[in-house]
């Protein structure tokens, strides 16, 4: 010990190893054991969410459809001249044929089509009328094309069709965002979409403020029940614990369509409603398919995370923080509002930061009971998926609102502090 | 100070009951009362009664018959944060979102002072506890004992007239909680303010307090001070939760002149003084003698005492006592204590000795 203290180079362990070295050797062991435990959630963790979030971004921007299907026709592209309003060189005709009748040969003209179609409409049966015909032709002897082609179909000779495919001609393209934000690539850079096919924007718009909303009123129906399941005695708060948690039993989709049963025009409020007298028989409110219903389904489905959190972080304020408010002179109201709440805030905090997330991103609920008006950029986002096929929209969108909610976790950890969110 | 001070009572409890459940007393017939200025305290094992009481009195529980009152006006009525009473909590119960400045603030608020006034009083509260530096803190980074401190400091702060604490040392190790006591007791008495104080430390109770009230299943088992309630046990239960006691039990020959002659079990006659009033001849007793009381080296047994035969069973050395353990009249665990002095003998396990004590010291209390 003496030795290792008197030398002036690193701390040497009783057989002369640095100590470092012979700590390191020593925790390996250890460290190896904990890897090997986490080893299946790793691998897990990493093949279903790190990978496809992954291949979602980059799929956002991804666009080498084009070059890859007409290689030559991209490269003579390069040539010619958009603005010009000139239609194109005999020679970009001919590459055009030379790659289509590989692309048909090998059957992918129409996935190329329906790609550029997303851009401008009829570019899909454009390609797919032309492939029939262009089949037929030899790209070495049945030159010249310019106006073959366009007798094929004389949307060849518009120059916004050949516009067209340069805009989208790149590898990597800001296409898919801008259509995320109802703007669109043209030759002359980024512009609005026509007014009537905007819609993406609102509909963020609109799954930020629902989702607001559902947080908002889980805090409110979530915190008097959270209070209580913190303060009754033990067995009547196990008795409320298993209420709040019962609706973790019953399947999603059941409880989903039983709001339809309860919220629909000839459901069972209406009903009630009319039979009171309240609510005449001809004017039954609408409570189901807008907005409104969403939010009160949601609410109900997304409320046991807002209560858990809350719970767990009311349990342990002490009551005799309260006491002693009360003692020093302050009204129960008081106390509550300049103690207990406080206190109890970081509860909220993780309880609104959960909702909110599962909210922004819920897709069945809003479908069954949201109509057209209360449906999310998520619905929007399945449509793409799997109607419309236009996955590079679709994970745009995604990829928007993944930024939206890391940017409003961010505002929220600038604000309040993420150290001040407690699960417990 | 004396028991007959209900003219001029600060502090009344009258006839109060308490019961959670409506089958059981935990409160029974609860009579006391606390001139201004006083350092009552409550003391006894959990379950005794003396929390619940201090409760009803800081209004977090209601008696459920009988009167309290405070400066003559009964307060059943009336809610806690009307009361106008500074409580320091077991576990002091400091808001952790606040800084010590803002805790102390918090009762000057909810009372609408002034900024100057409420930043001044603050200032005055926390220099009086020597954490005048600790303003910007937040209790989670004082220690304990700095806690502790504020937590008084907060108690005190808007001037009660009547200051609570529930075991406010319970927390603390032993050296800091002795300094604790007497700082508070210090307090208490430079302040004139009237104390209510519930442990179940008997030493903390028998150093701080004008008068201990011991409780014992829901009732005022002794009502006095200090030393009368060490030297003067008036039961079995009181002789044996303050401070250390040898019982040994018999029955009650006859009573001469103020003074019991008691058979002890093993045929012994012992003079005692009759305590309890269940001593009566013909009753089993309960004789109890202070192990300080006893002394075994020759020269030292008073004229007039009272010796016995005892075999010792086990002699501890501690420094400034030494510790006996004695074979006293078939009881095993008769306890002595000898100062350590150059004459004393010390004695070994085995060996036959004569004890002795004076009559005086020896109190025939109820079986």
């Amino acid at each position: 010990m003496t030795d290792a203290t008197s030398q002036s180079g690193p701390v040497l362990a009783a057989d002369g190893t640095p100590l470092k070295k012979s700590l390191a050797r020593a925790l390996r062991l250890q460290k190896t054991r904990a890897l090997m435990l986490i080893a299946p959630l790793l691998v897990f963790v990493l093949i279903s969410f790190v990978f496809p979030i992954a291949s979602m971004l980059f799929r956002s921007v991804e666009n080498s459809i084009v070059m890859e299907t007409l290689p030559l026709t991209v490269e003579e592209l390069q040539n010619w001249d958009a603005d010009s309003g000139q239609l194109p060189e005999e020679a970009l005709y001919a590459a055009f044929i030379a790659d289509m009748v590989v692309a048909i040969d090998a059957k992918k003209h129409t996935r190329l089509g329906t790609r550029l179609n997303y851009e401008e409409t009829g570019m899909s049966s454009l390609f797919r009328k032309s492939g029939r015909k262009i089949k037929k032709l030899d790209p070495a002897t049945d030159g010249p094309f310019k106006d073959k082609l366009i007798d094929i179909d004389k949307k060849w000779g518009d120059v916004t069709t050949w516009a067209v495919i340069k805009t989208h001609s790149v590898k990597i393209t800001n296409g898919y965002f801008l259509n995320a934000i109802d703007m669109q690539r043209t030759p002359d850079g980024a512009q609005a979409q026509p007014e009537d096919k905007r819609i993406l924007i609102k509909l963020f718009q609109r799954t930020l403020f629902m989702s607001l909303m559902i947080t908002a009123s889980c805090i409110m129906l979530g915190y008097p029940v959270a209070w209580l399941l913190a303060n009754l005695p033990a067995r009547t708060a196990n008795i409320l614990m298993i209420l709040v948690l019962l609706p973790f039993w019953t399947s999603l989709l059941v409880r989903t369509s039983a709001w339809k049963v309860m919220l629909q025009q000839q459901g069972v409020i209406n009903e009630v409603l009319v039979w009171i007298g309240l609510v005449a028989d001809d004017a039954r409110l609408v409570m189901i398919n807008n907005q409104f219903g969403t939010i009160v389904a949601m609410t109900h489905i997304l409320l046991p995370f807002m209560i858990l959190p809350m719970y767990s972080v009311m349990q342990t304020i002490q009551p005799t923080y309260l006491r002693a408010a009360k003692s020093m002179g302050a009204t129960n109201w008081t106390a509550f509002w300049r103690v207990y709440f406080p206190l109890s805030v970081p509860g909220i905090g993780a309880g609104s930061i959960l909702v909110f997330i599962l909210a922004i991103g819920y897709y069945i609920t809003p479908e069954i009971v949201g109509g057209t008006k209360g449906v999310f950029i998520s619905n929007r986002i399945a449509y793409h998926i799997s109607s419309s096929l236009n996955w590079g929209l679709a994970a745009a969108l995604g990829t928007i609102l993944l930024g939206v909610v890391l940017l409003l976790y961010w505002c929220y950890d600038k604000i309040v502090g993420i150290d001040n969110v407690k699960l417990g | 100070m004396a028991d007959s001070a209900s003219n001029d009572a600060f502090v009344e409890f009258d006839r109060v009951q308490k019961s959670y459940d409506g089958e059981t007393l935990v409160v029974k017939d609860l009579n006391l009362s606390l001139p201004r200025g006083e350092f009552l305290t409550m003391l006894g094992p959990s379950g005794s009664g003396k929390t619940t009481c201090l409760m009803m009195l800081a209004g977090f529980e209601t008696a459920t018959h009988g009167d309290i009152r405070l400066g003559g006006t009964s307060i059943n009525n009336i809610p806690p944060h009307k009361r106008g009473i500074g409580m320091v909590f077991q576990n002091y119960a400091l808001f952790p979102h606040m800084t010590i400045a803002e805790n102390l603030s918090f009762p000057l608020e909810v009372r609408k002072m002034g900024k100057s006034v409420r930043e001044e009083k603050i200032k005055r509260a926390l220099d009086m506890v020597e954490m005048g530096a600790f303003g910007g803190r937040r209790p989670a980074q004082l220690s304990g004992g700095q806690q502790q401190r504020i937590a008084l400091a907060r108690a005190l702060v808007f001037e009660p007239e009547l200051v609570l604490m529930d075991e406010p040392l319970g927390a603390l190790d032993k050296q800091l909680r002795e300094k604790m006591q007497f700082e508070i007791t210090n307090l208490a008495h430079n302040l004139g303010i009237t104390t209510v104080y519930v442990t179940h430390d008997q030493t903390e109770a028998l150093t701080m307090s004008d008068r201990v009230a011991v409780f014992d299943d829901g009732r005022i088992q002794q009502l006095d001070p200090p030393d009368t309630l060490y030297e003067n046990p008036q039961n079995s239960f009181v002789a044996q939760f303050i401070g250390e006691n040898n019982t040994l039990e018999g029955v009650v020959k006859e009573i001469n002149n103020g003074i019991a002659i008691v058979q002890l079990d093993d045929g012994e006659l012992i003079d005692c003084q009759p305590v309890h009033e269940s001593v009566k001849p013909g009753a089993r007793t309960r004789v109890s003698i202070r192990p300080e009381r006893v002394e075994y080296n020759k020269d030292r047994i008073q004229e007039g005492a009272h010796t016995l035969k005892a075999e010792v069973k086990e002699f501890i050395y501690m420094g400034d006592i030494f510790r006996t353990r004695l074979s006293v009249a078939g009881n095993d665990e008769f306890i002595i204590k000898t100062r350590n002095a150059p004459d004393v003998e010390r004695l070994t396990p085995g060996q036959q000795i004569e004890i002795g004590w004076l009559p005086e010291d020896c109190r025939a209390l109820d079986a």
